[in-house]
């Protein structure tokens, strides 16, 4: 596959490096992709803004907000699932199915991320209406962007950018909404209640916004954006692109040339309507560019003419390199489906549900308490008045449940071994505590532990075990430290 | 600036240097470059003028906002020890005994006197309150002069045998053998005595011997039964645990030649919150007895000034 850069004038005297932006007037088209991409636009925006405002029960111990980055408290939520820091490798792997999810969209239909539902792309879009809304269509556009600055211009753009404005104050306040209570946030962002992180976090998103999106729009997929030169080296002659079919087109022609001639010139009467439209301005007829983010609305507005000329529809269409070759030798054509399932899309298909599997998998099996001790070194152990050998340590707790859970903890391996701690008398020492682990957090205990004075040093393990009906349980290993000789005593 | 000429692809004029025909061109510096250029200069003006900046004799120019390196750190150690001061007002307006029922203040209270214990006490007692031959452990149930939280701090607050200290507590053990009241056979068989109490010698013929002297020289102080007498800070000897060693060797030493520790009076060297913190501290260790001592405990003779162990 050819994908070529533009390459900047090199016909005069000096080299210049630098390419002046063309501005970019796209067409409003109606057709199959436009609506197809007015959909994922309105879910796509719908599931940003609206996301964080889904209310989810999960208790009175935890936030009720369905999806929720709890920086502060180091907790993620997506509705029923919640992650603690130790568990982010559940992240980790939602990021590389991203990631591979993007190879098999990329492999079945091309640039499809960028021509539908990139951020860039969306947004672009979204501001494209916005012009048309108040500028007007395509030439409407141009000749206001021509027209000297006046009163009538000025209050044009003014309007237009502070519509820009609103959106982008919009995205970038939506941003924040993930991050805390959205309800909360709104109320102490608006009286000056909110952390300066949020006010700056939506400063900056407000303003890359409103210049990515209303300013510098194609430029980014063009010159800023690394995922077309990735995607340059995933796309191979099997996958889906956005064609102009030249055998078919070529030369082009009038419809009165094709009159006076019939035959001699080809499908394509050179009318712009897809150069038009292009919300980038490339001409597909050029053949596959990176300019070309494959959103397929060149093919609507060829569709419509070919229609109305009452030809068959396609000229410019969805294809693969390879079908092309075969069309153009006069075969034809393999059924879409063929071409979205080839095997390296099945390959890719395939180590996404793996990963998907294991995670779900991983996410049903997941240890939901867990016990670590840490001895205390200094000193190892202390001599009681009639010779029993003591050691403390501080045992955690983690309750990952959003409610109170009983728990036991007995000893093992310890014979005689007692227990006891800050809140349970030594009078009382047994060997199991019972205690409450807190919801949703991990509680250190200070826990003695006493063994008659024949002790010798050891390893010891605290077996923890949920007695509720849930059940579950995990196991600490450490050790217990005793004179060398206890039958002499020592001279502490 | 011989060479001085016009180049001619460029229409730039040279500066004149001539490397191996390599010309430099007097080009313009960038305009972005002169201007951060002299704001740096701007800058640096100004910094000299309200921070110290030019070394002088004696000392440097102080700058207008007479800022400094001492000055700073005297700023934030005042911040922290504001910052300090709620918690440790609080642990001052508290009664010690009432400090366990308010949970934070507790842990506040034991962080607080951790620190203290490393400077000031680790010396001797070690870092994890261990303690060592001669310096009692403070994490064990066994205490001298009383385990409560109260009886520690008294004795932190006024020392033990501190000289010059008034309340200081107080007791002297007589060194029976360098002043002659005890024979050394005696003194053998009261060591045999002595460690039979806690079975870590046979009860035989010889420790009975031993017990008859113990009862007519011991027993005032360290209790008829051997079990010590904290009025006096008389240890427990039918316990396990041996401040001077357990050997018979050196429990002999110990009845011989008087073995008494001295701590100082902390009252006069650190104020009453850190010591309460202390208390705390030392409390927590593992071995402290009921927060505050029950009044009806036989808890040491508030007034212990005089409290000479001689039998």
């Amino acid at each position: 596959m050819v994908m070529e850069m533009r390459s900047p004038d090199t016909t005069s005297a000096a080299p210049v490096l630098y390419e002046k932006r063309k501005a970019v007037f796209p067409k409003a088209v109606d057709g199959r992709f436009r609506r197809f991409k007015w959909l994922v636009m309105a879910l796509t925006l719908g599931v940003y803004y609206l996301m964080p405002w889904l209310r989810w029960d999960r208790g009175p111990y935890a936030p009720n907000q369905a999806v929720l980055v709890d920086l502060a408290h180091r907790r993620f939520y997506m509705f029923g699932i919640e992650i603690w820091p130790q568990e982010f490798y559940f992240v980790a792997g939602l990021l590389i199915m991203a990631g591979i999810g993007l190879f098999v969209i990329t492999s079945a239909v091309g640039r499809a991320w960028c021509g539908y539902s990139c951020p860039q792309t969306v947004w672009t879009d979204l501001f494209q209406h916005v012009d048309r809304l108040v500028d007007g269509d395509r030439n409407a556009q141009q000749r206001l962007q021509d027209a000297p600055w006046g009163p009538a211009k000025i209050a044009r753009r003014a309007l237009k950018w502070t519509i820009y404005l609103v959106i982008s104050f919009w995205t970038g306040g939506a941003w924040i909404m993930y991050f805390a209570d959205a309800p909360t946030l709104t109320v102490d962002f608006w009286t000056g209640q909110a952390a300066p992180v949020a006010y700056a976090t939506v400063a900056v998103l407000t303003a890359t916004t409103f210049v990515f999106g209303g300013f510098m729009r194609e430029q980014v997929c063009i010159y800023m954006c690394p995922w077309p030169r990735i995607q340059t080296a995933m796309l191979d002659e099997k996958s889906l692109i956005v064609t102009y079919k030249d055998w078919r087109g070529e030369p082009r022609g009038s419809v009165k040339k094709q009159e006076k001639n019939p035959g001699g010139v080809g499908d394509c009467i050179d009318c712009n309507q897809c150069v038009n439209v292009c919300p980038t301005g490339y001409d597909i007829r050029g053949g596959p560019d990176i300019a070309c983010i494959t959103c397929a609305l060149c093919i609507d507005a060829c569709d419509k003419v070919m229609g109305q000329l009452g030809r068959p529809r396609g000229l410019i269409d969805y294809a693969t390199l390879e079908d092309c070759k075969a069309e153009r030798e006069g075969g034809t054509p393999r059924p879409i489906s063929k071409a979205l399932f080839h095997t390296r899309t099945l390959v890719y298909v395939g180590a996404w549900s793996a990963i998907g599997f294991a995670l779900l998998f991983a996410l049903g099996a997941r240890e939901r308490i867990d016990i670590s001790v840490q001895k205390d070194r200094n000193p190892p152990f202390t001599i009681e008045p009639d010779g029993a050998v003591r050691n403390d340590y501080t045992v955690k707790l983690l309750n990952m449940e959003g409610r109170p859970r009983p728990m036991r903890i007995a000893l093992e391996g310890l014979p005689g071994g007692l227990m006891w701690t800050d809140d349970i008398s030594q009078d009382k020492a047994a060997p199991v505590l019972d205690v409450t682990a807190a919801p949703d957090q991990v509680e250190p205990v200070r826990v003695y532990v006493i063994a008659p004075a024949n002790a010798r040093e050891q390893q010891i393990r605290f077996v923890l075990t949920a007695t509720d009906k849930e059940g579950g349980g995990d196991t600490s290993e450490t050790r217990f430290d005793a004179p060398e000789d206890t039958a002499t005593g020592g001279s502490q | 600036m011989a060479n001085r000429r016009i180049d001619e692809p460029t229409g730039v004029e040279t500066v004149g240097h001539e490397w191996d025909g390599i010309e430099e061109l007097n080009n313009p510096l960038p305009r972005w470059w002169v201007i951060t250029f002299w704001i740096t200069v701007l800058f640096a003006l100004g910094y000299i003028v309200v921070y110290p900046a030019i070394p002088l004799l004696g000392k440097g120019t102080e700058g207008l906002w007479g800022w400094s390196s001492r000055g700073q750190l005297a700023a934030e150690m005042t911040a922290a020890e504001a910052a300090r001061k709620p918690v440790l007002d609080k642990i001052a307006a508290t009664p010690l005994e009432q400090i366990a029922a308010d949970q934070q203040l507790l842990a506040q209270a034991r962080a607080g006197g951790a620190a203290a214990f490393k400077q000031n006490c680790a010396l001797c007692h070690g870092s994890g309150g261990k303690g060592m031959v001669g310096y009692p452990n403070l994490a064990d149930r066994d205490w001298l002069w009383g385990g409560s939280v109260t009886d520690i701090e008294f004795s932190i607050t006024h020392g033990i045998r501190s000289p010059g200290a008034a309340s200081t507590r107080t007791s002297l053990m007589p060194s029976f053998g360098k002043d002659g009241i005890l024979q050394d056979g005696q003194i053998a068989d009261t060591s045999a005595y002595v460690l039979s109490l806690s079975g870590k010698a046979p009860s035989d013929a010889v420790a009975q011997r031993g017990a008859a002297v113990f009862a007519a020289n011991c027993a005032a102080c360290h209790g008829a039964d051997g079990k010590g007498l904290r009025q006096f800070g008389a240890p427990n000897l039918a316990d396990q645990v041996w401040l001077y060693g357990g050997t018979k060797e050196q429990v002999a030493a110990s009845i011989a030649r008087v073995r008494a520790g001295v701590m100082p009076a902390w009252g006069s060297k650190l104020d009453p919150v850190t010591i309460k913190m202390l208390a705390i501290y030392v409390h927590s260790l593992g071995g402290g007895e009921q927060f505050a001592a029950a009044p009806a405990a036989a808890a040491p003779a508030p007034a212990n000034g005089n409290g000479n162990a001689k039998p």
